[in-house]
């Protein structure tokens, strides 16, 4: 039926067109051509059109200009210059002809309130409630299994979608590659003597033999630091810690677990740039100030018969930030 | 032609109707309501250069040697991800732009949609019926932020390598499953088995892309259904819009208006340095930059974990680092959490349940004003506390001080923006005709000595009145004739028919 009226209307349509648009134009509103809604908003159009010209024309340049730029090799800040330049007059000239020169309006619309009729709310919360009240009043069980079926299906999928993922921590963040005996070694594999440091100095050492891998520079990370020894505090327990005023702590900060990679000489204080913790070099480590929380776990040092340095044992806690398992 | 077209259209799928209402459809015209349009467009730009980019970036953590374009870093150890990035910028002809394009795009996307929400927050447009178009701007605002931060931790530099680190820590901060996700998410203890940078890069480019563009296609969907809020003005009310026309007034403009988004994103890329990789260098788990600061959306985030105390919580055999998970999991957390809630506190406060299309102007309402200019104060402080090895350096005064200033700023500040907002809007409610343009007044003598006032000339665009609104014609009448139709200077975009006797 309907289609049929539209191919009425076609076939009017391509004998007389006119007569048809006619008879369907007083149905919407009609303007008369003097309106000064419909006079563009530039009180002089001539001036404003000229304007828009010449940003056309600019954007035309500036983009060419840049392709020409292209082909014979590119620079980066001519690109820049060129294309944002170009493409900007071309929208800017687009926007100032659309507000100077286009009809000035203001027009208008009606809003329709969203909310449908009482009647139509009743039959939508009906058709889901009752409908959907007597598939589950009478298959109650079924429901049931279906649920059950869903839910099981959604811990199931779990397992590939997050457990697949990697593996579960164990003890992995509680130890680091330092055992008893580790020889010191610096980034190049270099084990580091005891004449090798100046008082004052610093330098980053790793366990011998696990330089490979980022995740055990990662961890084992270890800042060697030699200061004089006369200004040491020593703590109880760790009197043999430190020899020749080497001293040795994780590198990993306990706060956010960035490398404690900023040492002051003047200072005797490791900084941390990520959030500005610092740590007192020659009192174990402790935060004197920023958000850090715990001191750098200190790895116990040794002069082996060689004068190499070596680890006399792993660190006796977990370095780094904290965590649920952390005891 | 494009009769026959339309015609062809119609026949199978019925589209007149609707379609010319669309053309009809109004929007109202406010500086303030091309914020949104920036991010819309900078969205766009993010896209395409967003697709350049993987045609050249290669997402893996792999070890080699580098020997490309940039001479000072041959020879170095790097991933294949940062060695990528490299030959983007060096080795591929408008790559550097394009990439630095993609970097702005970002940071403005973000921006853009932080301005348009202050907008939205201070004229109360998210009220009745618009609470639902809130929530999908609040997630797009999170995911924005999430993703611009994947983005950000792709080429592998050192900066944002430390960044990731940081992120790790975060989510290892988390108590019961902390670690657990951390190890699943990275596949391993920190930087994992090489799979974090796959993982982020199919999330950066595909699944927060489209979760990102459906809920941008939603947004606009919302506000075409409600039609755009307005503030009250000539012939303006709750019922109506009174605006430019979609069809070809708003096209034009808008149209433009992204010509110059993506103009001013690419002059930038081309001439802003951004994120210049090359000399952060590779990431390397024990190196360290100083004086690093994120992309200024995760300001805020940096900010609140600088200025925390370090209160680490331990006992009965576990830890919490809430010197971490307060800043940077809960705070957060509840930050979104109230973007999300506001419009419902706001209508159990006032219980306003009324719908509302015309907008609030913000001295109308002071506690919201108030509250809002707190909120942002708040916000603003902790973007400026993540720069605290700055500002003590560049103020040559201790960190300490730096930091213990910002622990009480944190507090003080909004309390005192929000007090002073609440004092000037309470003030201009008071005063007639605020807001609108005044004349100067010009005291003049007369030759007798006298002294009077009187009214300055006006300024350009003080005469201009707003006509009152009429519905888009379909149609204009007139005589058929073209020639006197130019000289009157009749808008474009109107079809004309031969005026009827």
């Amino acid at each position: 039926m309907s289609d049929g009226a539209t191919d009425a209307t076609g076939g009017t349509g391509a004998t007389g067109g006119t007569g048809a648009t006619e008879v369907g134009v007083p149905a919407y509103p009609v303007a008369s051509f003097d309106d000064p809604h419909l006079l563009p908003l530039a009180k002089n159009p001539r001036r404003a059109e000229a304007v828009v010209a010449v940003f056309l024309v600019l954007g035309i340049l500036g983009v060419a200009a840049y392709g020409a730029l292209y082909w014979v090799g590119g620079q980066t800040q001519w690109e820049g210059v060129f294309l944002g330049g170009g493409l900007f007059c071309i929208g800017f000239g687009l926007s100032a002809w659309g507000k100077y020169l286009l009809p000035q309006g203001p027009f208008v619309e009606q809003r329709h309130p969203m909310a449908s009729p009482e009647e139509d709310r009743k039959a939508m919360t009906s058709a889901i409630v009752d409908r959907g009240g007597i598939v589950v009043k009478r298959r109650g069980f079924l429901g049931g299994l279906l649920g059950a079926g869903m839910g099981i299906f959604g811990v199931v999928a779990a397992f590939p979608l997050i457990r697949s993922l990697g593996p579960v921590p164990g003890k992995t963040l509680d130890r680091t590659n330092w055992r008893a005996g580790s020889r010191l070694v610096d980034f190049t594999g270099r084990p580091v003597s005891v004449h090798d440091l100046e008082v004052g100095g610093a330098l980053t050492v790793f366990p011998e033999g696990y330089l490979d891998s980022e995740q055990d520079q990662a961890m084992d990370q270890t800042m060697l630091i030699r200061a004089g020894s006369a200004d040491i505090v020593t703590r109880p327990g760790r009197e043999t810690w430190g020899p020749e005023g080497y001293l040795a702590f994780s590198k990993v900060c306990t706060h956010a677990g960035c490398p404690v990679g900023l040492y002051e000489e003047q200072t005797q204080q490791l900084l941390c740039p990520c959030h500005q913790s610092l740590f007192d070099v020659l009192d174990g480590a402790v935060p004197v100030f920023g958000p850090a929380p715990r001191p750098l776990p200190q790895l116990p040092l040794v002069v082996d018969a060689d004068g190499w340095l070596r680890a006399q044992s792993g660190y006796d806690q977990p370095v780094g930030p904290g965590f649920w398992e952390r005891s | 032609m494009i009769d026959e077209g339309l015609r062809w259209m119609d026949d199978r799928l019925g589209i007149s109707k609707g379609g010319r209402s669309f053309l009809d459809k109004i929007f109202p015209d406010h500086w303030s309501f091309l914020l949104g349009e920036i991010a819309l467009y900078s969205f766009v730009v993010l896209v395409a250069t967003g697709i350049f980019l993987t045609l050249y970036f290669v997402p893996s953590a792999q070890q080699i040697v580098y020997h490309g374009a940039y001479a000072p870093l041959r020879g170095t150890k790097v991933s294949e991800a940062y060695a990528s990035t490299l030959n983007i910028s060096f080795g591929v002809r408008s790559g550097l732009v394009i990439r630095q394009m993609h970097h702005w795009a970002a940071d403005v996307f973000l921006g853009a949609i932080a301005v348009h929400m202050i907008r939205i927050f201070f004229t109360g447009a998210y009220r009745k019926p618009r609470e639902l178009n809130w929530i999908v701007g609040v997630t797009l605002l999170t995911l924005g932020i999430v993703n611009g931060f994947l983005g950000y931790s792709l080429p592998d530099d050192l900066i944002s390598g430390t960044g990731l680190r940081i992120a790790y820590s975060i989510i290892l901060s988390i108590p019961l499953v902390g670690s657990y996700l951390a190890f699943f998410l990275f596949g391993g203890a920190f930087p994992g088995n090489g799979s974090i940078i796959p993982r982020m890069f199919i999330l950066h480019v595909l699944i927060l892309p489209v979760i990102i563009g459906g809920l941008i296609a939603a947004h606009l969907g919302l506000l075409v259904r409600q039609k755009h809020t307005q503030f009250p003005g000539k012939g303006r009310t709750e019922d109506n819009v009174v605006g430019s026309p979609m069809f070809p007034t708003f096209m034009a403009k808008t149209t433009g208006f992204l010509f110059m988004v993506t103009g001013v994103l690419w002059a930038l890329g081309g001439l802003v340095q951004i994120n210049p990789i090359w000399q952060f260098g590779p990431y390397v788990p024990y190196k360290i930059s100083y004086a690093v600061q994120p992309d200024w959306y995760m300001g805020w985030l940096d900010g609140a974990l600088r200025i925390m105390p370090s209160w680490e919580f331990t006992g009965f055999g576990h830890t919490i680092p809430l010197e971490i998970f307060l800043p940077a999991v809960l705070f957060p957390g509840l930050t979104f959490g109230l973007f999300y809630a506001w419009p419902f506190i706001e209508a159990k406060l006032t219980h306003d349940r009324a719908v509302h299309h015309l907008l609030d102007r913000p001295r109308d309402r002071p506690k919201r004003t108030a509250i809002g200019a707190a909120a942002l104060a708040f916000y603003f402080v902790l973007f400026c506390a993540s720069s605290t090895d700055v500002l003590a350096n560049f103020f040559q005064v201790s960190l300490n001080i730096v930091l213990w200033s910002f622990r009480f700023l944190v507090f003080i500040v909004p309390i005192v923006a929000g007090l002073v907002t609440y004092r000037i809007c309470l003030d201009m409610a008071g005063v007639p005709g605020i807001g609108k343009r005044k004349r100067a007044l010009v005291v003049v003598r007369s030759a007798e000595g006298e002294y009077e006032t009187i009214p300055s000339e006006p300024r350009p665009g003080d005469e201009h009145e707003e006509l009152p609104p009429m519905p888009v014609p379909v149609a204009i009448e007139g005589e058929d004739d073209s020639e006197e139709l130019e000289t009157a200077g009749a808008g474009e975009g109107i079809r004309r028919v031969p005026r009827r006797p």
